[in-house]
């Protein structure tokens, strides 16, 4: 920690390695893509609501929207944003961990990564299945 | 021997001014949209793919349109308050300032545009 020394001159600190220095690890990655999901998921919201005010205003409106949402575009964005989401859903649910102190070592923090990765693309094939 | 305590040490040496409050309501909301997804999921999943009759009797069911319209505001506050974090994390100045604007404005279009659409389909 700084300690105040009183005098106007300004402390030279050491800057912080940007981001394109270090060198890429499982906890960098997970939390990286855990924005990067985050903010996708906008794409598959926008469309789900937007197909939703299709079927409350008409008929003509609806068969617009729900033709966009069945088309293979459709398909691509709700397939990638159910990924996104279980992505997403896992690297909160760490945090939750990380806040009760559990799985910091670096170990394990690692291996959670994993499960964040292969728990959501299982979890996008389950409910895929299921639904 | 050191008199002063902790907190004066930490005051002023860096910024913790609404962080924790940030950081608990991303916790808050996000154990809410854990918790409710699984089922949301299922629902909204299900939905899709129906003529408009049967998605319209879907989210007129109490029970999808009380739960899709708390996912809708929750997620949205989640993503205006997220979202946030990263503009003042890559932005300064005024496009920090544009950038906030826009991320809270979205959010709030987006969650009043479903609530009209679900209040127009189950009422």
């Amino acid at each position: 920690m700084a300690k105040a020394t009183g005098s106007s001159k300004r402390v030279e600190r050491p800057l912080s390695p940007h981001l394109q220095i270090y060198r890429i690890q499982m906890t960098s990655v997970s939390s990286i893509l855990t924005r990067i999901t985050g903010h996708a998921l906008m794409a598959g919201v926008i469309l789900g609501v937007w197909w939703l005010l299709a079927a409350a205003v008409s008929e003509p409106y609806f068969a617009v929207a729900n033709a966009v949402m069945t088309s293979w575009f459709g398909k691509l964005v709700m397939t990638g944003s159910l990924w996104a989401v279980w992505y997403h859903y896992l690297a909160g649910l760490r945090h939750v961990l990380f806040d009760a102190r559990l799985g910091l070592e670096i170990k394990t923090a690692e291996m959670l990564g994993w499960v964040c990765i292969l728990g959501s693309v299982g979890l996008t094939v389950l409910t895929i299945v299921i639904v | 021997m050191q008199y002063m305590t902790d907190r004066k040490r930490a005051a002023g040496a860096g910024a913790a001014h609404t962080g924790t409050l940030q950081h608990w309501f991303m916790t808050v909301s996000g154990v809410a949209l854990a918790v409710m997804l699984p089922v949301w999921l299922y629902l909204f999943g299900a939905a899709i793919g129906g003529t408009r009759d049967q998605v319209v009797a879907a989210f007129a069911n109490p029970f999808t349109a009380i739960l899709t319209a708390l996912v809708l505001v929750v997620s949205m506050r989640h993503f205006a308050k997220g979202s946030a974090v990263m503009v003042e994390d890559y932005a300064h100045g005024t496009a920090r300032k544009a950038g906030l604007i826009f991320v809270s404005s979205l959010a709030a279009v987006i969650a009043t545009t479903g609530l009209y659409a679900l209040i127009r389909i189950a009422l």
